[in-house]
């Protein structure tokens, strides 16, 4: 499976006085949510049908340390494509994986991205992977079951659920909900410092989409009315509600 | 030519209200869609072998078009097809644009990042240029116009179909979607259990609304993750969004920032969802709840 490193952001974000990147100075580091969905959901299949699993990150050295939060919670394997700490268009982090995943010793199944990245949320790199190494894919999914070599994908559709079925080796990228990830153990922790990490150094590339700079919306402040009374202010709210047309 | 993608999605409407500031736009519908009003032109796909939603299909009848630019809707069928027509192409693809500008040959663009808590502005060039509109960013409005609609059968093979929706659950009878209903009753920590979400239903019936929740509420299982508003869940729009003892992060505000207005129930004044509310009830809402549907029962609702 592929992660990335992002800041945990908290009540407000500060960029850089370039305005080219969050200020991270104070923040820590987590892997995006929709992606610790899919290391557990590895784990999960690993479970189930057997096999062994890799994570592969593309991000500053730092993010040894979002592998090794996949290796503490069972992953075998780690793959670094280490850069210098900038931001990476989404065609050549697509590019730099898929000469990663294809440089493997291993052939794998199943290849598990998050559906966008909680950051920059491209919504992309999984199905360029899938392109370059020739598999199919589907985004968005909320249930994966594997059977008889083929992968069904349930994804959630005009408050139901729309089907897929697809061959292996099959490229899916997974929401936040497909599952709740474990927690680390402490065992697993310190098995996971011990674990070697493997590097590799990628090559960036130009896009056709610059970024120029980035901007924090400006607040949306509204004049809040308070409503008086606590519980008493029930046929105040319930006047409100008539005023919308809501009863 | 400037080419929108219409799936089936109300959220196409704004799609296509947004590329129409663009220039002259023809919608390519691979499903029924009333467009009428909205577009001169409109291409319907046809072909024997277009069954139900296939990515990969989809995106072959775009690029076989050649279109200078494609808008789609944010949509996970919009980010997806157009990500195929990018990656087969080789060309960006810039996610969640809330406004577009032409610059000579490139466009202009802002884009939301972290789910539309910061934005992105950026220059867009080469061909052809592809877009997603954010869900919400703009309001579908008709241009008035008279819509002619021809067809156009692609030229499909088996292997566009290897990934197609194979099959489908309905939702449950009388459920009411979070993305489309009119009243939202949302609950976080402050709700307080599992069971505690039953007040906030029997407020939410009333109103002929439906229930949603915080990422702490359903990552702590008191509700299904598909009723979370968020970052990582729903982006919903409804006309009042009843915000019950959620204190209110940048993941969950991106989420109901839509609403039309925001009523907030919770202990404490200072909680960063109030400066969002028009309107706030503080104090407990395992009283403040129970009053507000009592009141709604006195007067026969």
């Amino acid at each position: 499976m592929c992660v990335k490193r992002v800041p945990e952001t908290g009540a407000r974000i500060t960029l850089t006085g370039d305005a080219q990147a969050i200020d991270t100075s104070l923040l820590g580091f987590t892997i995006s949510p929709h992606e610790e969905c899919a290391v557990e959901e590895a784990l999960r299949i690993v479970g189930e049908h057997g096999g062994s699993t890799t994570v592969l990150t593309l991000g500053p050295p730092g993010a040894a340390e979002q592998l090794q939060n996949a290796m503490a919670m069972g992953v075998e394997n780690a793959v670094l494509l280490e850069t210098d700490g900038s931001d990476w268009n989404a065609e050549a982090t697509a590019a730099a994986l898929a000469d990663a995943i294809r440089a493997q010793p291993e052939p794998f199944d199943v290849l598990l991205f998050g559906n966008e990245g909680a950051d920059t949320g491209d919504y992309q790199v999984g199905v360029r992977v899938a392109h370059t190494l020739g598999l199919p894919c589907v985004t968005g999914i909320k249930g994966i079951a594997i059977e008889d070599g083929k992968l069904t994908a349930r994804r959630e559709a005009g408050g139901g659920w729309e089907i897929f079925e697809l061959p292996l080796p099959a490229v899916v990228t997974v929401k936040e909900g497909i599952n709740l990830p474990r927690y680390a153990s402490l065992p697993g922790r310190l098995r996971a410092k011990k674990t070697p990490i493997a590097r590799i150094e990628p090559q960036p590339r130009a896009s056709a989409l610059e970024t120029i700079r980035l901007v924090v919306p400006p607040e949306q402040e509204t004049h809040v009315e308070i409503l008086a009374g606590g519980a008493d202010a029930a046929p105040r709210v319930v006047e409100v509600l008539r005023e919308l047309g809501l009863v | 030519m400037i080419l929108c993608l219409v799936d089936g999605d109300p959220v196409s409407l704004e799609a296509l209200t947004f590329a129409r500031g663009l220039g002259d736009v023809e919608a390519l519908m691979f499903e029924e869609t009333d467009v009428d009003g909205y577009t001169a032109h409109a291409r319907r796909v046809v072909h024997p072998l277009l069954g139900d939603y296939a990515p990969e299909a989809w995106a072959h009848a775009i690029v076989e078009l050649e279109p200078e630019v494609v808008v789609a809707p944010g949509t996970d069928r919009g980010h997806e097809v157009l990500a195929h027509v990018a990656a087969r192409l080789g060309v960006p693809l810039a996610a969640n644009v809330v406004a577009a500008a032409a610059d000579g040959d490139a466009l202009q663009l802002t884009r939301q990042r972290w789910g539309g808590s910061l934005l992105e502005e950026a220059r867009l060039t080469g061909t052809p240029k592809l877009l997603t509109v954010a869900a919400h960013a703009v309001v579908a409005q008709s241009a008035g116009v008279t819509t002619t609609t021809e067809e156009f059968t692609p030229s499909l093979t088996d292997e566009h179909f290897v990934v197609q929706v194979s099959g489908r659950e309905q939702p449950t009878a009388g459920t009411v979607r979070l993305d489309t209903a009119r009243v939202v009753v949302g609950g976080g920590r402050g709700v307080g259990s599992k069971e505690g979400f039953e007040l906030l239903e029997e407020l939410a019936n009333l109103l002929g609304g439906t229930v949603g929740g915080s990422r702490v509420v359903t990552n702590l299982g008191w509700r299904p993750h598909s009723d979370q508003v968020g970052q990582t869940g729903a982006r919903i729009a409804p006309d009042l969004y009843i915000a019950c003892g959620i204190s209110g992060a940048i993941q969950h505000i991106v989420g109901c920032k839509s609403a039309k207005r925001i009523l907030v129930i919770n202990k404490d004044q200072n909680a960063p969802i109030v400066a969002r509310a028009d309107w706030a009830v503080i104090g407990d809402l395992h009283e403040i709840v129970p009053a507000i549907v009592a009141e709604l029962r006195k007067n026969g609702t």
